[in-house]
């Protein structure tokens, strides 16, 4: 008796429930991806929602390479990755994607080194030696060349990488792979690589954490999360052999060149760029949007964000230590909006409620 | 002679036979239903990781090569660095428990044995995620700053604590294990020492052994297959801890005898690894990992469970 | 005395004492692990942090209200599958077992409790996640109702055992039918050991971590319905103790008080239950 009485009201809460899934409010969309913009993502899309308070855009920053399977999989609207997409990763989509650069970021070597508490200069040389693990000690004599003045520990030198498939990983690496052959060779460039030394931290968040507890430790994050953690941030040379602190306006001056000549589906590489005070270590990154979406609230939706994300929301990128988008590759953008769902014109105006 | 109770019996039982055949097929199905979920489990793991074992075969196996890039995958540092955490979590978890357990079973009154033994089964009930948040944010700065080096300083001949003293590693995840592992076997070595007849301990004392002769020398070994059990239990927990071991293994897929380097363990990898993976081979693999632990747990605890059944007569006789 | 056996009684000494030490080591861990979290947590526990979403990085003032619901709304419906399961197939172990096939279930399930919880996730996610190109509440439900099933059939199965077969053979003689004999009188006799073995299966699902990495996955916002990512406390705590924010770890330490309170809550209730109101003696 009393189990056909429980099982009667475990199917009605059960009904309940799935009916309360389908009269949903909002109109909710996923997306995940990339942790280097991760904070200036979260940024908007609480901020979008604010004017928006029908759109909920979940993003879980879960990697760029994260991003780049769950879209393959089907599981997330659209992704993110600082990695453009390869050719064959794009062949193993079901519905074609296109790229929409959202920022210009910088990865930065942050390190925790007792007694350094100023900014420690790095060549192409010393970087690639300490990745590939040839450099042990913060001693070393490249090091002090390079950094006269400040005294460096003779301890040993703790490489701290990421352990997730990532979009930083990938300018981390492609920037090695442009200035050391060797590194080339050995270890090469991708969001996931077969690292010679160094601990593994999940996402930026988690390299952040490492280097902030560990001693004497050195990693690769993006500006924000070193910024924001507090951490100390090494100068590189660029390619003009000034020793560049990254922020926005080295960023932005990695990209000016880039600006005019970005191919029309926007994958690029801006490492190592040419310029007297570009920053060499710099990246667009990107949102991952199918061409073609299907829910008409869902694509209304994800159109109202980009277009708002190229006008308003641009401004907050400054306040994060990102750099905006140069104005040409934005209005290249915007002509890229009109061609999501472009096949199907005629769709009748969606209930987003 | 036919009574109206001789008819109406007859009746009866039919329509009571209806309800208890109803009954019997619905219980019978919701148990087969486990076994079910159970072939699902290996069906699946099977069928999803075939991509990654047609590529590699048994090479799987010995390999150590993680390179998702060139979708070159092997198994072996991750079966390394289960395996030696695993173990190293053993070797502390247990002196420590087989000790504790004897205290409660041996020494202690009843009731302080009961409740203390109630205290520690609660170590039990804490979730991974919990015993992975106290060792990052306490055992692992604890172990840099002063373990680490003071094993350097004293034991630092010895390949097992050598390089650099990163915190996490082997020997961090070890610790953290062995005493997640810890309450099983002092639960279940103290229900095997305890189902010791009280005969065998008598006699030992009565040819003149001391308190501490008795229990080594004759309460244990009699108890032996029930301590086994508990150990092998313990194991296969241990290899399968995903949370706890992942915060502080330092996720880099190498093999190193030092204990003080990071390592990589099955279940974190698939843990740190498995929403990002993408194209065929990559996924597949790790999913081949996650059977290649299942089975190790599989023939674990299947051993763990036959010699403590053998010891304490619980299982499938009935009570 | 013989030096021989003064050597004896020193070693027994020694020995002994060093059980209590170790027995001391082991009760103390558990102090020490409540007294870390209650240290570290119990300042950051804060009405923002039952009534808030969380906050992108770096913004202060965040909660985790969503994971709390969340962790419910998953553990609950777990509940709602596995129990019920769990439960009629312990009634089928303990009394309608036939030879073969009843041994055979008894070691599945032994095995399935066995199985290491990144291994379920696998499993939901190829079944709940792949399916509907949706991470979901469901999915990480499923993930958890197959831990929970073997524990909750185990114990439904020794309690009913434990009932006197004099109890049965009353029912019986009465003309009870099997089935109302076991609804009726043996599952009552047995209920507080039962009962003990579903809060202690959903005390154990409810801190799980890993199965849910991949199956509910995460959500920022409040979850939206089952068929949504959803976030959940234990998912929440991994995700903010890898960090590098100081406000984030806060906030694990925090989601870990509640979590570790809500489990060892459950675990002395279930055994509180079982030692009030055994009906029967064990064994």
């Amino acid at each position: 008796m009393g189990k056909t009485n429980m099982k009667k009201i475990s199917l009605s809460l059960v009904c309940m429930l799935i009916g309360g899934a389908t009269v949903a409010m909002a109109q909710k969309i996923n997306a995940a991806g990339a942790t280097f913009p991760a904070a200036i993502y979260q940024k908007w899309f609480e901020e979008f929602h604010k004017l928006n308070s029908a759109i909920e855009i979940n993003y879980q920053s879960i990697g760029s390479g994260g991003g780049i399977a769950q879209l393959t999989g089907g599981t997330v609207d659209f992704g993110a990755s600082d990695m453009p997409m390869t050719d064959d990763q794009l062949s193993k989509l079901k519905v074609k994607a296109f790229h929409f650069p959202t920022v210009l970021g910088a990865v930065v070597p942050t390190y925790n080194v007792a007694g350094v508490a100023t900014d420690l200069k790095f060549t192409p040389e010393t970087l690639s030696g300490i990745f590939l693990g040839k450099i042990t000690k913060w001693n070393d004599p490249s090091l002090v060349k390079d950094n006269p003045g400040i005294k460096l520990p003779k301890n040993d030198i703790v490489v701290v990488h990421r352990s997730d498939g990532s979009g930083t990983t990938f300018v981390w690496t492609d920037y090695l792979s442009k200035i050391s052959p060797e590194w080339k060779a050995k270890v090469g460039a991708n969001t996931s690589v077969s690292w010679p030394v160094g601990l593994g931290g999940k996402g930026n968040e988690g390299v952040a954490g490492l280097v902030k507890q560990t001693p004497d430790s050195i990693g690769y994050v993006e500006l924000v999360w070193a910024a924001q953690n507090k951490m100390t941030v090494g100068l590189v040379k660029n390619s003009s052999g000034a020793f560049i602190k990254a922020d926005v306006e080295s960023v932005t001056d990695a990209a000016a060149g880039a600006a005019k000549e970005i191919p029309a589906d926007f994958r690029i590489s801006i490492t190592n760029a040419p310029g007297k005070n570009a920053f060499p270590i710099s990246s667009f990154t990107y949102l991952l949007i199918p061409s073609t979406i299907p829910d008409a609230g869902k694509s209304k939706a994800i159109v109202a964000f980009l277009q708002w994300m190229l006008a308003d929301g641009q401004k907050f990128a400054p306040g994060l230590y990102y750099a905006p988008l140069p104005k040409e590759v934005v209005a290249k953008e915007i002509k890229q909006i009109a061609l999501i769902n472009a096949s199907a014109a005629a769709q009748p105006k969606a209930k987003t409620k | 002679m036919t009574t109206p109770l001789a008819v109406e019996i007859p009746v009866i039982r039919r329509k009571t036979q209806t309800g208890d055949i109803v009954a019997r097929w619905v219980v019978t199905v919701f148990a087969a239903s486990i076994l079910l979920v159970t072939i699902l489990v290996v069906y699946q793991l099977w069928v999803t990781s075939a991509p990654s074992r047609h590529k590699s075969g048994f090479g799987f196996l010995i390999s150590s090569q993680w390179n998702p890039v060139t979708e070159e995958f092997g198994a072996l540092p991750f079966i390394y660095g289960t395996v030696v955490t695993s173990v190293l979590a053993l070797l502390i978890s247990i002196p420590l428990g087989l000790g504790a357990a004897i205290f409660l079973a041996e020494l202690a009154p009843a009731r302080v044995s009961n409740s203390l033994t109630f205290l520690i089964e609660l170590l039990a009930a804490i979730p991974s995620v919990i015993y992975g948040l106290l060792a990052l944010f306490t055992v692992v700065p604890l172990m840099r700053q002063y373990g680490e080096p003071f094993l350097k300083s004293t034991l630092g001949f010895l390949p097992f604590f050598q390089g650099p003293a990163y915190g996490v590693g082997f020997l961090t995840a070890g610790i953290v294990l062995s005493f997640m592992t810890l309450p099983f076997i002092i639960s279940v070595s103290r229900e095997s020492l305890l189902a010791v007849p009280r005969e065998q301990r008598e006699a030992a004392l009565a040819l003149g052994a001391t308190r501490w002769e008795t229990t080594w020398q004759v309460v244990v070994p009699w108890a032996r297959l029930g301590i086994f059990g508990s150990i092998f239990l313990s194991l296969a927990r241990a290899l399968g801890e995903t949370m706890a071991v992942t915060m502080v293994i330092g996720n880099d897929p190498k093999i190193s005898a030092s204990l003080l380097a990071s390592g990589y363990s099955i279940a974190a990898v698939i843990a740190n690894e498995f929403s990002e993976a993408t194209g065929a081979v990559y996924p597949a693999a790790l999913v081949e990992l996650g059977l290649v632990l299942f089975c190790l747990t599989i023939i674990i605890n299947g051993m763990a469970r036959l010699m403590i059944m053998a010891t304490t007569g619980k299982g499938t006789k009935r009570a | 005395m013989s030096k021989r056996l003064i050597w004896r009684k020193g070693v027994n000494a020694l020995m002994l004492t060093l059980t209590g030490v170790f027995t001391f080591i082991a009760v103390a861990t558990l102090f020490l692990i409540l007294g870390c979290l209650i240290y570290n947590g119990a300042s950051s526990l804060s009405w923002n942090f039952f009534t808030k979403l969380p906050l992108s990085a770096g913004e202060e003032g965040g909660g985790m209200a969503n994971a709390i619901v969340g962790s419910l709304e998953i553990v609950g419906m777990a509940g709602l599958i596995g129990l019920p399961v769990g439960f009629l197939a312990g009634v089928y172990l303990a009394e309608f077992e036939d030879k073969v096939f009843a041994s055979l279930i008894r070691y599945v399930a032994d095995l399935l409790n066995g199985i290491p919880s990144i291994v379920v996730g696998l499993l939901a996610w190829s079944l709940v996640v792949v399916p509907m190109k949706q991470f979901s509440a469901v999915a990480g439900s499923i993930a958890l109702s197959v831990m929970l099933i073997p524990v909750v059939a185990r114990q439904t199965e020794q309690f009913l055992r434990e009932v006197p077969n004099s109890i049965r053979e009353a029912a019986l003689a009465l003309g009870a039918n099997k089935w109302k004999m076991i609804a009726t009188v043996v599952v009552p006799a047995g209920s507080k050991g039962i009962l003990t073995g579903m809060i202690l299966g959903m005390a154990r699902i409810a801190g799980e971590s890993a199965p849910l990495l991949f199956t509910a996955f995460n959500n920022q916002f409040w979850n939206g319905g089952v068929t949504q990512p959803t976030a959940s406390l234990p998912v929440m705590i991994y995700f903010r103790a890898l960090s590098g924010y100081e406000d984030w770890h806060r906030q694990a330490w925090a989601a870990g008080l509640v979590l570790i309170s809500a489990v060892l809550t459950a675990n002395i209730l279930a055994r509180l239950v079982l030692a009030r109101g055994v009906s029967v003696p064990r064994g």
